[in-house]
Formats: structure tokens, sequence, C-alpha cells
């Protein structure tokens, strides 16, 4: 998808959760929390941040302890466990040995949260990134590969909860697709 | 209207969810090819997920020593208040696409009622779970039709599950005092309401897929009273003997 504007220069359109989440990490008052947090990956796709993800929601600093706020993205997505633990840990080795994570399960996760930075990353890891389209709408899917948009669905679901199986007729390489959610 | 009640309600999607999930997973490894297997698994774990989340609301109104897991790991058949068309064995794979159409197609429609529900938490949970929703009711529909109007094999099986499991379809759609007095509240979803919508959208996917929708001469019910087939006892001794055996044991 070249269309001639960098990333950077573009105007964002986000989801106004999204607006809300980005503007309490701007005005947070412990912004080297938040620092130290974006050394946590998803598990199960090294790539991309939590931050990046949309999981990360909140970090506040009370009377010495951490309090950090993520959301899951799929109900039973197992990685959440691994997550949360991964947060304590990175904390921990930032020198704050008093972390409490909460789950917060409103407003529910979506894709479109995900930055368009971590999309591009996915894409060149390769996994189809989901874009900026919600649940059942059509979009234009990509093979990370070569690029041809002449693919076909294997599967609705895939190797882990979040993404669905997808086969280039083109380079003929089998990918994975993050689904809009 | 009494936090007691809503607890109970908790515990009876959560029941409906770890049942169904529970069930769905037991195609891991059986699925008829890898990309259906890891679908079978994938859409059990949304509903694991989602019996997590209930039960995890019912303990924290309980809030005693209750936990998640206690509610899927100590309690016996006659506690779980689930519907009963959850419980019944996996059967070929006709059977199991059947009750997973049938189930998506009402399970989309109630969460869609449930994320207006008064109560925030009840809300939150079902705003996550009509996405998942979504692309379980699509996947599961799509068997039907190829299934359906597959070979004379798939189709008589399919015919013959639907018959089979049509008669506990009853039960979805009634509301006991319980859950009459939280829907009269805007808290539970009156399923009642939801019955012609989903046997009219229910007999479109039918017809298209040449099958027959059953006449509807029988029916069964008690699930959401305790009282349950054969099937459940079996299902828990599987689901529950970790923790039975190691009262508390963790990864």
């Amino acid at each position: 998808m070249n269309t001639g504007v960098r990333s950077t220069d573009r105007i964002a359109l986000l989801p106004v959760e999204e607006h809300q989440r980005r503007q309490r990490r701007a005005d947070s008052t412990c912004p080297q929390l938040w620092d130290a947090l974006d050394s946590v990956k998803d598990p199960e796709i090294p790539v991309i941040s939590i931050w990046e993800l949309g999981v990360l929601q909140d970090v506040e600093l009370r009377e010495g302890a951490v309090i950090v706020t993520i959301t899951p993205t799929y109900s039973g997505c197992p990685a959440m466990g691994v997550m949360a633990e991964d947060v304590v840990i990175a904390l921990r080795e930032a020198g704050y040995s008093n972390t409490e994570v909460v789950t917060r399960l409103a407003p529910a996760w979506s894709t479109s949260w995900i930055m368009d930075e971590a999309q591009e990353a996915l894409r060149e890891y390769g996994i189809a990134p989901p874009g900026r389209s919600c649940a059942g709408e059509h979009a234009e899917i990509c093979c990370p590969q070569c690029g041809s948009s002449n693919v076909h669905s294997v599967s609705e679901f895939g190797s882990t909860a979040c993404k669905a199986l997808y086969k280039c007729d083109d380079c003929s390489e089998p990918f994975d697709r993050f689904k809009p959610i | 209207m009494s936090k007691e009640m809503i607890k109970q309600y908790a515990i009876r999607l959560g029941d409906d969810a770890v049942v169904q999930g529970h069930r769905l997973s037991e195609w891991c490894s059986n699925g008829p090819f890898l990309e259906e297997d890891l679908a079978l698994t994938n859409v059990a774990l949304d509903f694991i997920g989602r019996a997590r989340m209930f039960y995890s609301y019912a303990a924290e109104i309980d809030g005693g020593d209750f936990t998640e897991d206690s509610y899927a790991y100590q309690r016996d058949c006659r506690e779980f208040t689930n519907l009963l068309i959850h419980e019944l064995p996996t059967g070929d794979f006709a059977f199991s696409m059947a009750r997973q159409y049938l189930m998506d197609e009402f399970g989309l429609a109630f969460m869609e009622c449930l994320e207006s529900s008064s109560d925030e938490t009840l809300s939150a949970i079902a705003a996550k779970a009509v996405k998942e929703s979504r692309y379980h009711l699509r996947r599961s529909r799509d068997w039907m039709l190829r299934l359906g109007d597959g070979t004379e094999e798939s189709h008589n099986r399919l015919q013959k599950a639907v018959d089979d499991l049509w008669g506990y379809t009853a039960e979805i759609f009634e509301l006991d005092e319980l859950e009459q007095g939280l829907a009269n509240e805007g808290i539970a979803v009156d399923t009642t309401a939801l019955k012609s919508n989903w046997e009219t959208a229910v007999a479109a996917v039918l017809g298209e897929a040449t099958i027959d929708v059953p006449q509807g001469d029988w029916s069964i019910r008690g699930g959401r009273q305790g009282m349950h087939t054969e099937h459940l006892g079996h299902m828990l001794s599987n689901l529950q003997f970790m923790q039975r055996a190691y009262p508390g044991q963790e990864w």
C-alpha cells in the first residue's frame, strides 16, 4: 500500500478510545514507567509491544505501588497471562517491586487500536495486518511475502485466537492474517 | 435488584460457556483436518475465556473465598445450571457443527442484547463476546451449507443431527423467575423475545442447506434447575479430574 505519503505525515484517524489512551500516556506523571513497559512484547508476536498492540491501557503510581491496567485481546487468549507476568518482571527490573496488574474489559479491545507502525511491523514479520476495518467487514488482504492480493482463505481460525490462515495464489506461501475485531 | 440474583445469572452464563467450550475442546487432535482442528479449539478457547469472565464476576460479587476455578472445578452436576444442549456428547462432526450453528445463531443475538444490560460488567463481557461470535457464526453457518448440500452421507448425518438437537432448543427461549426478574430490570436478556428471529434465521439457513426444519413435537428442559442428562457427569469427571485428585493444584 504505497500512497506516496509517509505514515508519519498522515493525519491519523483514531477511534476515540485509542485517542484517549494515547492522551493518558502523554499526560502521565510517570512517563518512565510507560517507557519501561515498552520492552514488554506480545509473546506470540515478539515484534510488537503491548503498548503498540493497544493492550496497555494505563499506568499509575500510587503511594509507591504501580497499578498497570491492561485489556484482554480475545476472551480466552492464553498470552494475556504471560503479558501480565512480563509487566511485573519489566517493572521489577526498572526498580519497582510493588506492581498490581488490573484487567479492564470495557471498552472492548479492537484491532483498530493497533498502531500504524505496529501494523507495518506485523507485515514485515510475515503476518498480514488487520488494517482499520471492523469485524466481518470486507478488506483487501495482501500476501505479506510478495504483496499480491490474489489470496484465498484456508481457515477462519489460525495458529492463535487472533489469526486466520490464508494462502497466496501467486507466490504459493501460506500466511497468517491478524483478524479484524 | 439483589446482587445475589446477578451472581446466579453470571454463574449460569459461565456454566453455558464452560460446558460448550469443553465439548468443543474434545475435538482437539480429532478434527477432520488440521485447519478445522485449529478452528474448533480456537472457538473452544473463546468460550473458556467467556466462562472465566462470568465466573470471575460471580466470585467478585460473592466476595468470599470462591474463585473462577471453584465454580468450574468444585461443583457437582446438580449445581451446574447450563442449558442441556451444551452438555450432549460431541457426536459426529455434523452433530457438533449443527449444535454450534444453532447456538451461534442464538449466541450472537443474545450477546448483542446483553451488551445493553444495565449491569456494567455483564455489558462489558458481552461487548467482547459479540466480536468473537460474529466469526463463530460465519464459520458454523458455512459448515451447515457444506454438509447439508454436500454428499448424501453428509446430508443425512446433518439432518439426523438437527432432528436430534431440535427438542433441546425450546429451553433456550424460556425464562424462570430469576431471569424474568432480572430481565424486568434490564439486566438479563429476555430470550423469549429472540425466538422468532432465531427461527426465521435458522429456517433460512437450513432451507439453503436442503435440510428439513424438524416438527418440534418433543422438547426437554431442566438445565437451569440443575436437572441434567446423564452426559454431564461423565464430562465433569474428565474436566474436574485434576482438581479433584490434587485440590488447589496450579501449573
